[in-house]
């Protein structure tokens, strides 16, 4: 399968006064053409700030090293004006929180206009508002939803609305920021298959989906990959991760979820003891290593970042007790 | 189990507007019971009225009409030093763990205020009750007093919170949406505290929430709101493993699974118009009939399970005698 987007090594850090934070620290992933590649992690793990970092570096966040290439191009370090014509046509973004940072002194239709001419000179405002409410109308939204201003629509509607916006100039790579965090589950529900159909329609080829829900990503992504602190910590196939998870990080996250007909009388669950570290300060070795109950070789999961490897075919981990398969392999 | 809450008819109608102006009826007409070491899950999505219910019981919010009957006194007109003293019984823990705290002030001091205006007379044993309440939410104060509320995770003010009410007499804890904000790793300890302390402190738990499974993990009973409206009530297994109000149903099925992908289905989002005095899932129930026009009652289908749905009783008179046909 075709690459759509390359990440290596990629670092990403925020600039504070304190020092640097090291948000998203060597990562390295890929996503295929037409994919749903889902990322997972609990908050501070680096995910949002993978995400955004993709689209627009903006201060106080910076550049710290790697690369992104889209489509065989080098995109991380773009100057602003190149960036700013890749971005919504070829990369585009739902952020988080999305659906309410929309102007609410704006109707939606001027909302929509302003935002495609911005990128597109040459649209005419007819075609944008008739591309708009051809979109609308595949999702169930009426026509008149253009005349509207977003405190008068519900969330799912204007979850919605802003789904229909992110994508209407037909992105190669779309990246879903925990757009169904905030939803009833029915909308959550609407909004994935939403995402499905318009993947179906090649409105978007590939879609990076950020959550924290990894029952939301079993529903929707081909391929999971799970962060915790500022590193990849695994990689595989959804339902190898989710059945089948190797990185001890991984497999107590999982069992920390509670699914249905597990009750707390019959069958306690417990969570995972601990806490992420400091990122402005990491440990020098693994950074589970503090909550890790396995830890192979104590004094190399200390001291040394275990590196990501393929450790069976489409599965990468990276943990030290899975290193030697890989030797053998090699 | 003897009841500790009775909730008797309770309607909250906001009205909104200056002059003139519209109501909007957020809870109407319900009735449950709290018994005393119960969780009792109160789900439904948003809109539902479920955070209403809520305030209404500890009083941030006046009730319209309805009664709420608190170890046989009605609280609903209760004032000053009464009021006081049912805030000993009653307490409740909200979404935002940051929000609850002063970002300026160290978190000793909810423990301070609770000793100015409830303990006084227990002032010399401050630190000691602090430290066992502490212990016993499984925080150790060593990391905890003195600090400053940007120093905790979520987590950690959560359980801060909950061991503050350790230290009244609460018999009614009020979550509504405790975990919602949490990560996963951390959500499902203070879960099982919830558990702990019904089993240990005999404490009732009205635990209000969006997410289903979380409901089924650690309630005795689960109540079902839609748009104000008890829907469907009974003990959790029943309500989730044989759902009989079409409603119940769509959350089941909506309800994200590891291990069950969601069924392609109709998207269904329509909303139209229910008809005055109806059932309020009228315009989205696939099964609506004539007779829903006017809205059906909370009725006992089964043996603690009731529904409000007329096509739910037909069902489960259908599914009796079918029941007997395979006996004979």
């Amino acid at each position: 399968m075709a690459r759509l987007l390359d990440v290596k090594e990629y670092k990403v850090y925020y600039q504070t006064l304190k020092g640097q934070i090291r948000a998203v620290d060597g990562v390295n992933f890929f996503v295929n053409a037409d994919e749903v590649f889902g990322v997972a992690g609990e908050s501070g793990c680096g995910k949002s700030t993978l995400g955004n970092s993709l689209i627009y570096l903006k201060a106080p966040m910076r550049y710290a090293g790697g690369n992104v290439i889209l489509d065989g191009m080098e995109i991380s370090r773009l100057p602003d004006e190149i960036m700013k014509k890749m971005r919504f046509e070829k990369i585009s973004i739902i952020p988080q929180f999305a659906m309410d940072a929309m102007s609410p002194t704006k109707k939606i239709k001027n909302i929509v206009v302003d935002l495609v001419r911005e990128h597109d000179k040459k649209m005419s405002e007819k075609d944008i508002i008739d591309l708009a409410i051809k979109r609308f109308k595949m999702v169930g939204l009426s026509e008149n939803v253009m005349n509207m201003y977003s405190i008068e629509l519900s969330g799912g509607m204007k979850q919605r609305v802003v789904m229909v916006i992110s994508t209407l100039l037909n992105p190669r790579l779309l990246i879903a920021d925990e757009i169904t965090s905030a939803l009833d589950v029915s909308s959550q529900k609407f909004s994935v298959e939403m995402l499905d159909e318009f993947k179906e329609k090649k409105f978007v080829s590939s879609v990076i989906f950020i959550t924290h829900d990894i029952s939301v990503l079993y529903q929707i992504a081909d391929r999971i990959m799970i962060m915790y602190a500022g590193h990849v910590v695994e990689i595989g196939n959804t339902e190898d991760i989710v059945s089948k998870p190797l990185h001890p990080y991984t497999k107590l996250l999982i069992s920390s979820l509670p699914k249905m007909g597990v009750q707390f009388s019959q069958n306690r669950l417990t969570g995972i003891p601990g806490y992420p570290p400091n990122l402005l300060n990491p440990p020098t070795g693994c950074r589970f290593y503090d909550r890790c109950p396995l830890r192979i070789d104590p004094q190399k999961c200390k001291n040394e970042i275990p590196p990501l490897v393929e450790y069976m075919p489409g599965r990468y981990i990276a943990c030290w007790a899975y290193t030697k398969g890989n030797d053998k392999n090699g | 189990m003897d009841e500790l809450v009775k909730v008797q008819n309770l309607t909250k109608i906001f009205k909104s507007g200056l002059v003139g102006g519209y109501f909007t009826t957020a809870v109407d007409d319900v009735s449950f019971d709290i018994h005393r070491s119960e969780i009792i899950s109160l789900v439904g999505e948003s809109g539902s009225g479920k955070t209403t219910v809520g305030r209404l019981i500890l009083r941030l919010l006046k009730l319209s009409t309805g009664k709420i009957i608190y170890e046989g006194v009605d609280i609903s007109t209760l004032k000053g030093r009464k009021l006081r003293d049912y805030y000993k019984y009653v307490q409740g823990v909200f979404q935002d763990p940051f929000a609850s705290f002063n970002p300026i002030f160290k978190v000793d001091r909810v423990f301070d205020l609770l000793f100015d205006s409830y303990l006084k007379d227990k002032t010399d044993k401050k630190h000691e009750l602090i430290v066992e309440s502490l212990e016993k939410v499984g925080l150790n104060s060593l990391d905890i007093l003195g600090k400053y509320p940007h120093q905790m995770s979520g987590g950690q003010l959560q359980r801060i919170l909950i061991a503050r009410t350790l230290l009244l007499d609460t018999k009614l804890l009020i979550a509504d949406e405790l975990i919602s904000m949490l990560d996963a790793s951390t959500r499902v300890d203070v879960l099982n505290l919830l558990g702990d302390l019904r089993d240990k402190e005999k404490m009732s738990v009205l635990f209000i929430t969006h997410d289903l499974s979380l409901g089924y993990y650690i309630s005795d009973t689960t109540m079902i709101m839609y748009r104000g409206n008890i829907v469907e009530f009974g003990k959790t297994k029943l309500v989730f493993d044989n759902p009989l109000h079409p409603y119940t149903r769509m959350l089941l099925s909506a309800v994200p699974e590891i291990g069950r992908k969601w069924k392609k289905s109709e998207l269904e989002m329509k909303r139209g118009e229910i008809p005055a005095g109806g059932c309020p899932y009228f315009d989205r129930c696939p099964l609506a009939m004539d007779v829903c026009r006017k809205k059906p009652n909370l009725k006992e289908l089964e043996k603690d399970h009731k529904v409000a749905c007329y096509a739910a009783e037909v069902m489960t008179g259908d599914s009796i005698q079918i029941g007997k046909g395979h006996n004979n």
